[in-house]
């Protein structure tokens, strides 16, 4: 009987309100137990040795691109989720925008296939229309039944409101959300950062919060009118964040992601046209930033999410204006999350790991993840919240480097990462 | 101390010292007089957009030092076969370029030559980013007439959210203490563009930005920018164009520039381009100039 046994350390699993001292049983592919310090002793094969560490439930990433099919020379399912499991993400939620783009049960169906080699559990997200050309809804009923978990054409926003509308209608019928990229992209043409002083000093285009919140505006009434689940992909801007806010007060069904570069940099940061701080939605103000720290502390916020973006050398290092949009972020994430969330804003660790778990599982309908109650998925993430280390971009699981983070020094560090009981990655 | 300068890419990262040095260097060169201070150096042209004045001076004043140039455009070249600017760049220096002036339609595109490239790079125009060697000749021009630039108020006119010139400009002046006040319609002079310098406002009103003004600096204004903009040709040129009338707002001696080309009867009317406070034919003399002194100090040939 495979199983092993997680001891010594301290277990943080909001779903269950447990934070304590606890030993976790793994046996067959699920959580078999939780139980005081030596409780459980014997009855495993294996041990790990969790001491000093926190144990939580597996991460989940709702938002990570992992270019396949089509663009394999950026990224595979096989390299993206070797760089999930280094950065203690069990499950990761697949983007639609791949070549072609995911509209289809086979394209579902096959990026979920054992050949792909997926190191950790991947919920494919699907296209909300046929090639994500934003004309015509895909077949929902069809792709949940796939495996998706939701519909987006992250990317692109969806724009009319007659789709979005009924999209939302659909999806709700189905109880999966409606991922939306929000960005009113009639106003941000040729804008390849924020607009602010330093779009300005770098005569650079930028694009204006009102782009992202007037969609999210529009969605929430859409939602409110449908009863359908809106989910906001990267949020980034103080306003959205206030609409969001106003939306779940008045029982509308929407819920919020944010990545860690918009809640730890700002526009500022793209100093002399560094394309590794391209990305879109674009890095904002302080005031935006301040505010989606806020937003993680009171609960607007329900999620963190990596939108990890590989791309080639070659697409980063040209102009600024004609670089890719995107950054790298999985074996970033939880490390930035401890450092900039927990260490120096002070949010406690329990409130960050529910953004990484819990709530990620429940926005996305993921049963039995995101929790260490006895019956789970056995997916776990050990992390050693005061571990200092060193991030070097050269060695990471993805095939791309488009990072910020080259060199940069955090505290909290992934220790190991394991799905379906399996240690998968040792760090 | 920092190292010599090693490229010209734009205003915010040369120190007054190296401002003023480069300025005291252009005012001793003489276009008039051919010397061999570059003899057997190679300056690279490598324009990406058109130009007359920028490329034909810098190509005047390299000869002039006795350097020969080649120029290097988009057509007919592999640059329209899709090869990358690094790569160009390093095809360039690999030739034998000895300093690449580059003239470039994207924002930043000089820095990301700089990084790549190990010849000093000469930044000709960037987007609407930066046009240092602009600045540089125009402040040579300003000191010419007034002594001095701390304290004067200098009113830049016209386009100023897509002009690299109004850009170099204010980031020159200011650090010598001048007030620059950007005036135009909001869609041209946003309130953003405060933000750039300390000293620098921003003013919708022309006929009270002129008052009092040492300097005013018009900018060219292209028709096809106003498209779809709150503001017509026609209001533009009834609130902003720079007439006789409105430079009689201006101090006595207030000088007229403009970096060229200058569209008549838009941004202002041929009476002030070719009236006597206008200084755009100097300007363009004092380009030559500024720019001999440019690349004499990157090629290590200045004293």
């Amino acid at each position: 009987m495979d199983s092993l046994l997680i001891v010594g350390g301290h277990v943080v699993d909001p779903a269950s309100g447990v934070d304590q001292e606890m030993d976790v049983l793994l046996r067959e592919g699920r959580v078999a137990a939780v139980a005081a310090p030596g409780k459980l002793r014997s009855q495993a094969q294996r041990s790990f040795n969790a001491k000093g560490c926190i144990v939580a439930p597996g991460f989940i990433d709702l938002h990570v691109h992992l270019r396949e099919p089509g663009q394999a020379h950026k990224e595979t399912i096989a390299t993206g989720s070797a760089a999930a499991a280094a950065g203690g993400f069990t499950s990761v939620c697949a983007m639609p925008n791949t070549v072609p783009v995911n509209d289809s049960a086979e394209i579902t169906r096959w990026m979920q296939a054992p050949e792909r080699g997926a190191l950790v559990n991947v919920f494919p997200v699907a296209a909300a229309t046929v090639g994500s050309l934003g004309e015509k809804l895909t077949d929902f009923a069809t792709l949940k039944k796939a495996g998706a978990v939701g519909v987006t054409d992250d990317g692109k926003p969806i724009l009319s409101d007659r789709l979005m509308h009924d999209a939302l209608h659909a999806a709700g019928k189905l109880n999966i959300p409606v991922v939306q990229h929000a960005e009113d992209t009639r106003m941000t043409a040729d804008c390849s950062m924020n607009l602010g002083a330093t779009s300005f000093r770098l005569g650079l285009h930028g694009m204006p919060n009102a782009a992202e919140a007037s969609i999210v505006e529009r969605d929430i009434a859409l939602a409110g009118a449908t009863r359908g689940h809106v989910h906001v992909a990267h949020l980034s801007t103080r306003e959205a964040l206030e609409a969001v806010r106003r939306g779940k007060k008045a029982g509308v069904r929407i819920t919020a992601e944010v990545t860690p570069h918009h809640f730890t940099l700002v526009d500022e940061n793209v100093g002399d046209f560094n394309t590794h701080y391209k990305m879109n939605p674009p890095l904002r103000s302080l005031a935006d930033r301040a505010a989606l720290i806020e937003g993680i502390a009171d609960g607007t916020i329900d999620a963190i999410a990596t939108d990890h973006a590989p791309h080639a050398f070659h697409e980063k290092q040209v102009e600024f204006e004609r670089a890719a949009f995107g950054i790298t972020g999985l074996e970033t994430a939880v490390a930035i999350a401890v450092t900039v969330l927990h260490r120096h804003f002070n949010l406690p660790l329990w409130r960050m790991v529910e953004l990484l778990s819990a709530s990620p599982a429940r926005i996305f309908g993921l049963a039995r993840r995101g929790s260490l109650a006895p019956g789970s998925h056995a997916d776990v993430t050990i992390f050693d919240p005061k571990k200092k280390w060193t991030f070097d971009a050269s060695q990471s699981k993805s095939k791309s480097k488009n990072t910020p983070y080259d060199g940069w020094s955090f505290t909290g560090k992934v220790v190991a990462t394991i799905v379906d009981g399996k240690v998968i990655y040792e760090g | 101390m920092k190292p010599p300068l090693r490229s010209l890419l734009g205003i915010e990262q040369l120190t007054t010292a190296q401002i003023e040095s480069i300025l005291a260097l252009a005012r001793r060169m003489d276009p008039s007089r051919p010397s061999q201070l570059l003899r057997g150096k190679r300056v690279a042209l490598l324009f990406y957009e058109s130009s007359t004045r920028t490329r034909t001076s810098f190509e005047f004043a390299a000869k002039t030092l006795g350097a020969t140039t080649t120029l290097v455009t988009p057509v007919s070249s592999s640059i329209e076969k899709g090869e990358s600017l690094i790569d160009t760049g390093w095809t360039v220096a690999n030739l034998g370029a000895d300093a690449i002036v580059m003239r470039h339609a994207n924002s930043g595109a000089a820095y990301l030559l700089a990084r790549y490239v190990r010849v000093p790079i000469v930044n000709a125009g960037d987007g609407m980013h930066q046009h240092p060697s602009q600045a540089l000749l125009d402040a040579l021009t300003i000191t010419n007439h007034k002594k001095r630039l701390n304290g004067l108020r200098v009113v830049i006119v016209g386009d100023v959210y897509h002009s690299r010139v109004a850009r170099s400009n204010a980031e020159l002046l200011s650090r010598f203490g001048a007030d620059i006040v950007f005036c135009g319609p909001p869609d041209f002079v946003p309130e953003i563009s405060a933000s750039l310098a300390p000293g620098v406002t921003a003013c919708h009103d022309l006929n009270i930005a002129l008052q009092g003004a040492d300097v005013v600096m018009a900018l060219r204004v292209q028709k096809e920018r106003l498209a779809g903009k709150d503001i017509s040709v026609e209001d533009y040129i009834a609130n902003y164009q720079v007439t006789p009338q409105r430079m009689k707002l201006a101090k006595p001696d207030a000088v007229l520039m403009h970096p060229g080309p200058v569209i008549r009867g838009m941004e202002l009317t041929s009476e002030v381009a070719d009236g006597p406070q206008s200084c755009i034919h100097e300007q363009v003399r004092n380009g030559v100039k500024t720019r001999m002194a440019i690349l004499a100090m990157l090629l290590g040939a200045a004293r």
